[in-house]
């Protein structure tokens, strides 16, 4: 039966490798490739359910890699971070073109699959930056730099790498609060983990209680920074948005109330 | 730690050292040993802007402003009445870590007031750098200021432990400081300037054959001048600014609109603007000279010793140039390509590239980012004649301010793109 398919998967980059390994390998014709959790909108498609497979992960991926190159490669894997509706079916289009052409194709913008897969990179590359610059962690009383982000594309994977060099003497942890996973850095690696927060952790005294007694003086000494080093006859606020977006102001402390 | 205390220095040494617009922790390479702290990277982070749009990605404060001093443009200045205050060495070594653990800095930028004399000052300054990498391992950005006057000793282990250093001139012409700031010495600029510079170019030719040659200030030396306080021409400035890029391998020069501070009569007054629109062009004007293959004179001469504020320093060049055009962009030197209004170094990079495959034409150019509604006037491409025909340059000019009147008006920042 040659009726399109919906390929169901376990949402990882694995499971996704694993779904472009089945599509190639039993000739599917596939209009959908889903991530649990998403609603599936066309009820003609038949689905097949994907279980993730390291060994077909693997085969399809180093086949990609002799065509790819490593740009193409870092494009298709920040663009599956992107948790953009359909990218799915953008990475297997560019995959199958690849295998087509057995070339690198990372220049290719009149494909449209490779443009988006570009742009979508690019987009997500630029949230890394952002991250690494907008993380301003909190020193709790464990003696741990904590922060919280809510990142529009999952880039807490792309930013291990800065953080692990940078703070490599001091425990900390990132937690992307939208995706409720977190890194925890032990001084040797990092590593996944997810927290259970109270509900009352938005409270001052749920705050003194975890942070160190220092954490707010040292906010308030950057908040004092801040506002010393501005020069009033200059402001342009104009230029200012467009380089610190307002989705991002909630986490800089220079730019919020302290909390107590 | 008094944190009332420091809060209060912070708030006083702070902004007394905003006025010094280089924030750049760029152009250095650390790498985390052996479990420190922090690294830079060689391409810097803005970890916050303040309102001016102005990048925040070093702590920028002073030592202190106690300063024997009285230099005209500066509000440290010994007989200006203001609050002072003095850190001491370890507060901002604290500080310095605190900051840069939570993740809001990428390191130092430490100046100070000339306090008893040269050499205290500039020791105190190495002596805070000198803990953060030896005693807390920190290997930061770390930008320190040279002190005018300060000794070649000094200077030769400032750099062992800074990644950048900076004399700030200031003043564009030697005049010019004679009348803002008497009490001081050109000369006494000069000399940790080259002493730096030597150092750099002794660093660079024993790395060669020793690897483990220690660091010297590898980012290298930078300068500041003040634009608009002393009277001095653009010319004066870039002619000046030209000769410390050839004479000190200056990594950068930066121009700083002379923000009103004080009622002295021999500098404008409190309230007069800022010169932003005048730094831009000055900016512009120095990329020109850095990267564009101009020379200075061709900018700025005795005929034309200011830049045109209505459009940028390459325009203006074209159009009193216009024997020198159109150039086929098809077949052009690069050289020449560089020269065209509207099309910047991407732009002629990608020129190249692609011309290769096929002639170029408008869409191309469009599709590649050139500024058309400034190049046309100056290019011939495929399918496309001449658009000057037989325009004047002030009917050029009128045309282009037209086409592109609200963005020359508004857009003030040198910080953004330049061309
Ligand atoms: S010596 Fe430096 S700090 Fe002192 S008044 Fe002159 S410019 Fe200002």
């Amino acid at each position: 039966m040659n009726s399109p398919k919906c390929l169901l998967y376990d949402g990882t980059f694995k499971g996704l490798l694993t779904c472009i390994f089945v599509a190639f390998d039993e000739k599917l014709e596939v209009n959908n490739i889903l991530a649990p959790g998403i609603h599936k909108t066309d009820i003609f498609a038949e689905n097949i359910e994907v279980i993730t497979d390291e060994t077909k992960a693997k085969r399809v991926w180093h086949g990609f890699q002799k065509f790819a190159n490593h740009r193409s490669q870092n494009a298709v894997y920040y663009a599956y971070l992107s948790e953009l509706p359909k990218i799915e079916l953008d990475i297997l289009r560019y995959f199958q073109h690849t295998f087509k052409s057995k070339a690198n194709i990372h220049g290719d913008f009149t494909n449209k699959h490779v443009l988006k897969i570009a742009q979508t990179a690019k987009k997500v590359g630029r949230e890394k930056h952002r991250m690494e610059a907008f993380v301003r962690f909190q020193l709790t009383k464990d003696k741990i730099y904590f922060a919280n982000i809510e990142p529009d594309f999952n880039v807490l994977p792309l930013i291990e790498k800065h953080f692990t060099s940078r703070y490599s003497d001091q425990q900390w942890i990132i937690y992307d609060l939208k995706r409720k996973f977190g890194l925890y850095y032990d001084l040797q690696k990092a590593q996944i983990i997810q927290i259970n927060f109270s509900k009352n952790l938005s409270l001052s005294e749920e705050k003194t209680r975890i942070f160190d007694t220092s954490e707010i003086e040292f906010q308030k000494l950057w908040k004092k920074y801040f506002e010393a080093t501005t020069i009033e006859s200059r402001i342009n606020t104009r230029l200012h948005i467009q380089h610190v977006p307002k989705r991002y102001w909630r986490y800089l402390s220079e730019k919020n109330p302290l909390h107590k | 730690m008094r944190f009332d205390r420091i809060e209060e220095k912070l708030e006083i040494l702070a902004d007394a050292a905003k006025y010094d617009v280089s924030c750049s922790s760029s152009g250095s390479k650390r790498s985390n040993k052996n479990k420190g702290l922090g690294n830079s990277d060689g391409m810097g982070i803005c970890h916050s802007y303040t309102p001016d749009g102005r990048c925040v990605s070093l702590l920028k404060i002073l030592l202190t402003n106690h300063c024997i001093f009285d230099c005209a443009y500066c509000v440290t200045r010994r007989s200006n009445d203001i609050k002072r205050a003095a850190f001491k060495v370890q507060e901002v070594v604290d500080l310095t870590i605190n900051f840069y653990r939570r993740n809001y800095i990428e390191g130092l930028f430490l100046s100070s007031g000339i306090f008893k004399n040269a050499d205290f000052t500039m020791e105190r300054l190495i002596q805070v750098a000198k803990k953060l990498r030896l005693e807390e391992n920190f290997n930061g950005y770390i930008h320190l200021k040279s002190i005018p006057g300060a000794s070649d000793e000094l200077m030769r282990e400032a750099g062992l432990y800074a990644d950048r250093l900076s004399v700030n001139i200031e003043i564009p012409t030697v005049s010019g400081l004679k009348k803002l700031a008497p009490e001081k010495d050109h000369s006494d600029f000069i000399k940790p300037m080259k002493k730096v510079k030597n150092e750099i170019i002794q660093y660079n030719s024993e790395k060669k054959l020793i690897k483990s040659t220690p660091k010297y200030a590898p980012a290298g030396q930078s300068t500041q001048m003040i634009v608009g306080a002393s009277g001095e021409s653009d010319r004066e400035i870039m002619l000046s600014a030209n000769y410390y890029y050839k004479n000190y391998n200056m990594k950068r020069v930066y121009y700083s609109g002379y923000v009103p501070i004080s009622n002295d009569p021999r500098l404008p007054s409190l309230g007069s603007q800022v010169p932003m629109l005048r730094e831009n062009r000055l900016y512009q004007t120095d990329w020109l000279m850095r990267f564009y293959g101009f020379d200075v004179n061709e900018l700025l001469n005795q005929q034309f010793p200011n830049l045109d504020v209505e459009v940028d320093p390459k325009l203006s060049w074209a159009l009193r140039n216009q024997h020198q055009f159109p150039v086929d962009v098809n077949s052009a030197e690069k050289e020449m390509l560089l020269r065209i209004p509207g099309v910047g170094l991407k732009s002629v990079h990608k020129i190249l590239q692609a011309r290769k495959f096929r002639k170029l034409n408008y869409d191309h150019l469009k599709a590649i980012g050139v500024a058309l509604n400034r190049a046309r006037y100056f290019i011939i491409c495929d399918g496309r004649g001449w658009e000057k025909q037989d325009l004047s340059a002030s009917r050029i000019k009128s045309l282009i301010l037209r086409n592109s009147a609200g963005k020359f008006r508004k857009e003030y920042s040198s910080q953004l793109s330049l061309f």
